[in-house]
C-alpha cells in the first residue's frame, strides 16, 4: 500500500473526459513524478487530491483514509501540502508573517481564537519560523515584503511554508514553470536537499524533463486523462508509448 | 507596557492625550472671537467624535484587516440604540445595563447577518449586508415585529423614547430622570473660563472617551495578535489560507461579530447621550458614512478610523452650520459684486451643501492620499525629516 492510493478516478467536465479510470499508487518516502502533454489531466488529478475538485467516481485514499468529501483545509491538516504553479503566498505581508501563518496553522489547527496575545511573543512559533527561514537561507529576507520578491524567492518561501507544516506528502505543481535556468537548478537542489533531510513523500507534476529526471524515482505518464505507463526514470526515457504521447504518431 | 510594544504604547498614549485634552484642543479660539465658530469643543460634538470613533475602529477590524466591506453596519448601530432605550424604559436611566444589552443584541444580530453574508465575498458580501441593513431599517420604521406581537417595539417613525408611564423598575425617588452613570448625569458638565476662553468638560463626553480608549486599546491588541494575523491572511490570499490548513470562515465571522459589537456599543452610547432611537440611524447612508470615515482616515491603520470619524463629524457639524447670512457677514468687507459671487459659490459647499465639501475632500484624499489621512501624516513627517512615524499601518490601502 502506498501512502497515496488513487483508484478508478473519473472526472468529466461536460463532454470532456478529463480523467478516465486513473489508478495511481505513490509509495512512502519516494519522489513520484506525473508527466504528460498539455491537457493530459495532470492538474485535474492534483486538484482531485486536495479537495479543490471532487471526482465523479473512484476513491482517493491518503494513509488509509479517504480524502473525498473533506474540505481543502481538512485535507491539508491530514498531512498533504501543495505548492502551486504560480506561487501562492500572502502577497501583502512580509516573509516572516507568511512563515508564521503556516506555523500557527500547524500548532493551532484550522481555527483558534487568540486575539489578545502578541504574535511575536509566541516563542515556539517565532523560533520555528526563524529556524525554517534559516534552513531555506531566507533569514536575511525576513522583513521583505513578498510582493517585491523574485519568482524563485516566492517559490522558496511557498515551499518553506509548506514544509513548516511538516506534511507527509508534498504536492508540487510545475514548481519551475516560468523560471530562469539558474532558478530552476536552485529549485532542484532545494528539493533534493529537502528529500535528504526529512521523511517526506513528494509528488511532482512537471513539464521540464530535466527537472523530472533529476528528481523522480518513479514516473507516471498521463495522456488524455489515462495513465499510459508507470516505471522508473530509466525505463520511461526509452519507452515507445511515451515518445508517441509526447511527439505524436509521426515520431 | 500593557502588553504593547513601545510604538503601539505611544500611539495609545496619543489617543489618551487627545481624548483627555479634547476640550482644550477643540476650543482653541476665544469664546467671543470671530473664529469661535470653528470651535468644535461643545459637548454634543465631542461625544459624537468619541462615539463614531468607536464605530469606525470596530468597522476597521472587519474591513481593514479582512478586506470584507460591510455596507450594513448601521444596522448594529441602530439595534444598539434600541436596546439601550429599552433598558431605560424597563429599568431606569442608568446607562450601564443599556450599554451591556446593546453590545449583546448587536453581537447576536451580527452572528445571524454575518453567518449568512459571509457565505459570499467581494461585492456580493457588500450587497448582502446592505440588503440586511435595509431590511432592518424597514422593519424598524414600520415596527413590523412590534405589530406582529401586538406591542410597541421600535415605535415606528416616531422613534423609541422613554415615557413617564414606563415601568423603569429601578427608578428610585431621587434618581435623575436623564441618562446617568450611577447617579452622575450624562449631560452634567464643568465649565472652566480662562480669560477670553471657555472650556467645557462634559461627563457624557469623558464617559464615551473612556470607551474610545478602551476600544482603541483592544483594537491594537487584535491587530498584533495571531488572530489579527489570520484576518490579514484572509484579505491577502484566501486560497493559500485554505491550503495551509486554515478555515477562513470562523475567522471572518469572529471579526464580523467583534465589529458588530463595537457598532452596538456606539449605538448604545448614542442613546445614552440622548435617550431616543429612530430607524434613520440604520439607514444606508449611515452605513456609508462609516465606510467613508474609515477610508478617509486610512483603512487598515490603527489610528486612521479615529481621525476619519473626527474629520467627518467636524465637517458635518461645523460646515453645515455655515448659512448664507453668516457668509455675508464674513465677506461683508468685500465690494458687493465680489461679496455676492463668493457667497454664491461658497453656499454650494456650506450649510445644506456640506455633503459637497465632504465629497470633494473624500475624492482629493482618495486620489492624492490613497492611504488616507494617516498617509498624509506620514508624508509630512518624511518631508520634515522626522523619524519615520509609522502609525500602526499594517496593510496596503484599499484600491
Amino acid at each position: 500500500m502506498g501512502i497515496l492510493e488513487v483508484k478508478d478516478v473519473n472526472k468529466r467536465f461536460g463532454g470532456l473526459q478529463a480523467l478516465g479510470n486513473v489508478n495511481l499508487s505513490v509509495q512512502e518516502n519516494t519522489v513520484h513524478a506525473i508527466i504528460g502533454p498539455n491537457g493530459a489531466g495532470k492538474s485535474t488529478l492534483l486538484n482531485c487530491l486536495i479537495g479543490k475538485l471532487i471526482p465523479d467516481t473512484g476513491s482517493v485514499m491518503f494513509d488509509g483514509q479517504s480524502v473525498l468529501g473533506r474540505l481543502p483545509y481538512e485535507i491539508n491538516q491530514m498531512g498533504i501540502s501543495r505548492v502551486f504553479q504560480t506561487p501562492e503566498i500572502f502577497g501583502e505581508l512580509n516573509v516572516m508573517e507568511n512563515m508564521m501563518i503556516s506555523c500557527f496553522a500547524k500548532r493551532d489547527g484550522a481555527f483558534r481564537m487568540q486575539a489578545m496575545a502578541d504574535m511575536y511573543r509566541e516563542k515556539e512559533v517565532v523560533e520555528k519560523a526563524e529556524k525554517m527561514l534559516e534552513d531555506m537561507a531566507m533569514i536575511d529576507k525576513r522583513h521583505d515584503h513578498t510582493a517585491s520578491m523574485s519568482r524563485g524567492d516566492k517559490r522558496r518561501l511557498e515551499i518553506a511554508m509548506c514544509l513548516s507544516q511538516e506534511p507527509r506528502l508534498l504536492l508540487l505543481d510545475e514548481p519551475t514553470a516560468g523560471m530562469a535556468r539558474a532558478d530552476t537548478n536552485n529549485t532542484i537542489d532545494l528539493l533534493k536537499q529537502i528529500k535528504e533531510d526529512r521523511d517526506i513523500t513528494i509528488a511532482i507534476i512537471e513539464h521540464d524533463m530535466h527537472v523530472v529526471f533529476s528528481l523522480a524515482e518513479r514516473i507516471t505518464v498521463l495522456a488524455q486523462g489515462t495513465p499510459l505507463v508507470e516505471d522508473t526514470p530509466d525505463k520511461i526515457k526509452g519507452h515507445p508509448k511515451v515518445q508517441e504521447a509526447y511527439l505524436g504518431e509521426a515520431a | 507596557m500593557l502588553g504593547l510594544n513601545k510604538k503601539d504604547f505611544n500611539l495609545l498614549m496619543v489617543v489618551v492625550g487627545l481624548s483627555l485634552f479634547a476640550p482644550f484642543i477643540l476650543n482653541i479660539f476665544p469664546k467671543d472671537s470671530a473664529m469661535a465658530f470653528f470651535n468644535g469643543g461643545y459637548p454634543d460634538l465631542m461625544q459624537r467624535f468619541a462615539i463614531f470613533g468607536i464605530f469606525a475602529i470596530g468597522f476597521n477590524i472587519l474591513f481593514g484587516l479582512t478586506g470584507y466591506l460591510s455596507f450594513g453596519h448601521a444596522a448594529f448601530l441602530g439595534v444598539g440604540s434600541y436596546a439601550a432605550v429599552w433598558m431605560f424604559k424597563l429599568l431606569g436611566y442608568n446607562v450601564v445595563p443599556g450599554l451591556i444589552l446593546s453590545v449583546i443584541v448587536a453581537g447576536l444580530l451580527s452572528v445571524v447577518i454575518g453567518y449568512v453574508s459571509l457565505r459570499r465575498s467581494g461585492i456580493y458580501f457588500s450587497i448582502l449586508t446592505l440588503a440586511f441593513a435595509q431590511m432592518m431599517y424597514s422593519i424598524a420604521y414600520s415596527d413590523l415585529f412590534g405589530r406582529w406581537l401586538g406591542i410597541t417595539l421600535t415605535n415606528g417613525e416616531t422613534g423609541l423614547q422613554v415615557y413617564s408611564n414606563d415601568p423603569q423598575i429601578l427608578l428610585g425617588e431621587n434618581s435623575p430622570i436623564v441618562p446617568h452613570i450611577f447617579g452622575l448625569e450624562m449631560n452634567a458638565r464643568l465649565t472652566l473660563p480662562i480669560g477670553p476662553w471657555e472650556f467645557v468638560f462634559p461627563v457624557g463626553y469623558y464617559f464615551s472617551a473612556l470607551f474610545l480608549v478602551l476600544a482603541f486599546y483592544l483594537s491594537i491588541r487584535i491587530f498584533r495578535s495571531p488572530f489579527g494575523l489570520m484576518l490579514r491572511a484572509v484579505k491577502s490570499n484566501n486560497q493559500r489560507m485554505t491550503y495551509t490548513g486554515l478555515n477562513p470562515r470562523p475567522y471572518t465571522l469572529a471579526a464580523f461579530i467583534i465589529s458588530g459589537m463595537y457598532a452596538g456599543l456606539a449605538g448604545g452610547l448614542l442613546a445614552s447621550m440622548d435617550p431616543l432611537a429612530g430607524a434613520e440611524r440604520m439607514y444606508w447612508t449611515e452605513s456609508g458614512a462609516v465606510v467613508i470615515m474609515t477610508i478617509l482616515g486610512g483603512v487598515g491603520t490603527l489610528i486612521g478610523p479615529v481621525l476619519g470619524a473626527g474629520t467627518i463629524k467636524y465637517m458635518e457639524n461645523i460646515i453645515s452650520k455655515m448659512n448664507e447670512k453668516l457668509l455675508h457677514e464674513w465677506f461683508g468687507f468685500l465690494p458687493d459684486s465680489l461679496e455676492y459671487s463668493i457667497v454664491w459659490v461658497a453656499s454650494w459647499f456650506t450649510g445644506e451643501g456640506w455633503h459637497m465639501t465632504q465629497g470633494v475632500v473624500f475624492m482629493l484624499v482618495i486620489i492624492f492620499l490613497p492611504g488616507g489621512l494617516v498617509e498624509g501624516g506620514q508624508r509630512l513627517a518624511a518631508r520634515f525629516g522626522a523619524k519615520s512615524n509609522d502609525t500602526g499601518k499594517t496593510a496596503q490601502p484599499a484600491e
